[in-house]
């Protein structure tokens, strides 16, 4: 099982493929969000929906033995394969390691600019809500 | 980007030399050069408005009304200019007719907040329309739910226009107040204002004019127009942020009691009765944006040097080119196709979010507007999430829409 830190290292090292190519960096986002089923049709209820200003998110989360598994969605492409490398990054993890993560490859990988809370697509309040998930199933 | 050919050039602005008086319209964004059309959430400012703020800081910064120094008397001076400028470019019939607000927003809550008192009563109606900005909804559903009155929405068409039969049977004896949009921020819609205060005026109500999205693009004349309110924003017509402008007919401000207590809107202050002062101080509490009032008045004398009749026309010819190059991407569909347009282009592409456009359009250094562009039930209408939205400025080129619809070609090959 790899740790968070390593996951998060291993992203950051595919993007440095992309050196300052913003075409190919977000082309390869949109791939990650089109080919990504992240969530089960069931569970994308409106209680499990985080409402950004701009797009929708919808996270569901579930304990697998100790570990906390996620499912995610979004209405908007570039969130959603965002989401998918969040998830990639804090699925299967234990409850205090999701918690505690940084989560610093977003910065790394030039993507910090979508987790600014005034970008409104949900991407905040999202990583609010996995880590919320993790402590509520802690127990 | 593509040169323009002969046709497309304006004979009256010289657009060349306008841009060069936008500093900013210089900038790389993400490494490209900034192609600004989010002219509707805020418009560039010109190196007069600029410099009236720094000849202001650096030469004459001082409090006004009260100061017997020279300082105080040269600033004052000039921010009643401001309001002498701003009054001749609305054709108010009186400068004490022009109250400057911090923006429209406050312009809206004055009106709503101080004309409910004694106006507005259970079984009395508010009169707003489908296309208004939540600025345009809230205040009043505030002021509805405090005293009982009930908000009345006039409906629009899929076109965007408002169903003038529908809005004249909504007016009625109950009605106190219509409050309406000159140009809908969302759709780019031009209602028939003067129309529907001459209908509004025969039931006895009042009129504000939302006129965040008008003022910079068309002449606004409110003798005319007759409107007993018209409100804007600053920052929207090349002026600073945190300055707007509230007209009142002379006798509905005087009918109306303050909005804000403080300096500068009192006669005479005693623990037992305090008197108010005369328009327009008594609804300029506190020590106003003094600066930013200066920096309207450089900006609205910046339009009237290059005529705002040509604005209209070259932004007409630019909204008309725009909307014919992006009819012909396959999969657009504009959202407000009104007969009466001024300067907003808002559309959806079928399968794909109008984020994503957006961040795409963003890393070609094309700045545009995305989301519900704060009028989520005119997106409710038309079903959607939100548009795209391009909003346009005298500054900007064809060339610039010629760079624009490619790079949205783009965005839309990236994302579908």
């Amino acid at each position: 099982m790899q740790s968070i830190l390593e996951i998060e290292n291993e992203i950051t090292e595919e993007f440095e493929l992309f050196g300052d190519d913003w075409e190919s960096k977000y082309q390869h986002i949109i791939d990650l969000g089109k080919s990504l089923p992240i969530i089960n049709e069931e569970y994308k209820t409106e209680e499990n929906i985080i409402k950004g200003c701009q797009s929708r998110v919808w996270v569901h989360a579930q304990k697998n033995g100790e570990n906390i598994e996620f499912t995610a969605d979004s209405d908007a492409i570039i969130t959603k394969g965002i989401i998918a490398l969040l998830i990639r990054v804090l699925n299967n993890q234990t409850p205090k390691n999701i918690v505690e993560a940084q989560l610093n490859f977003i910065d790394k990988i030039g993507l910090k600019e979508h987790l600014s809370p005034t970008r409104a697509n949900g991407l905040v309040s999202m990583i609010k809500q996995l880590k919320y998930y993790a402590i509520a199933l802690q127990n | 980007m593509q040169a323009l050919s002969s046709t497309e050039k304006n004979i009256e602005l010289n657009i060349e030399s306008i841009r060069n008086e936008f500093p900013i319209l210089t900038q790389k964004v993400n490494g490209k050069s900034l192609v600004y059309l989010d002219n509707g959430a805020t418009s560039q400012k010109p190196k007069q408005v600029i410099e009236s703020l720094v000849n202001y800081y650096s030469t004459y910064n001082s409090n006004i009304h009260r100061g017997v120094h020279s300082l105080s008397q040269k600033a004052t001076d000039a921010y009643e200019q401001a309001r002498n400028t701003i009054q001749k470019y609305i054709n108010a019939n009186n400068s004490c007719e022009v109250i400057f607000t911090k923006g429209a927003t406050e312009g809206i809550n004055l009106v709503a907040q101080s004309f409910t008192q004694h106006n507005l009563k259970i079984g009395d109606e508010v009169l707003i329309t489908a296309m208004e900005h939540h600025a345009n909804i809230v205040p009043w559903q505030m002021v509805c739910e405090k005293t009982g009155a009930k908000l009345v929405v006039a409906p629009i068409n899929k076109n965007g226009e408002l169903i003038f039969d529908e809005l004249k049977k909504l007016l009625n004896k109950n009605t106190k107040i219509v409050s309406v949009a000159h140009v809908s921020n969302a759709l780019g819609t031009i209602n028939p204002i003067k129309e529907i205060i001459t209908l509004a005026h025969q039931c006895g109500a009042k009129v504000l004019v939302d006129g965040c999205q008008a003022v910079q693009h068309m002449a606004v004349d409110v003798q005319d127009l007759n409107c007993d309110f018209y409100c804007f924003s600053g920052h929207k017509i090349f002026g600073p942020t945190g300055i707007g402008v509230l007209y009142g007919k002379e006798v509905e401000l005087n009918n109306l009691p303050p909005y804000q207590g403080g300096g500068d809107m009192i006669k005479t202050v005693t623990f037992e009765k305090t008197t108010y002062n005369e328009l327009p101080f008594k609804f300029e509490a506190g020590t106003p944006p003094i600066a930013e009032a200066i920096g309207l008045g450089a900006a609205i004398n910046y339009i009237n040097e290059i005529g705002i009749n040509a604005i209209e026309k070259y932004e007409h010819q630019l909204l008309n080119y725009a909307t014919k190059k992006i009819s012909e991407i396959e999969n657009v569909k504009i959202i407000g196709e009104a007969k009466n347009k001024a300067a907003v282009l808002s559309f959806v592409v079928k399968g794909i979010h109008p984020y994503d456009i957006g961040m795409i359009l963003d890393k070609q250094g094309v700045a545009v507007r995305t989301g519900h562009h704060c009028a989520q039930p005119v997106m409710d209408f038309y079903e959607i999430p939100g548009t795209v939205r391009a909003s346009f400025a005298f500054y900007n080129t064809f060339a610039e829409i010629d760079f624009f619809i490619e790079a949205l070609k783009k965005a839309i090959k990236m994302l579908s």
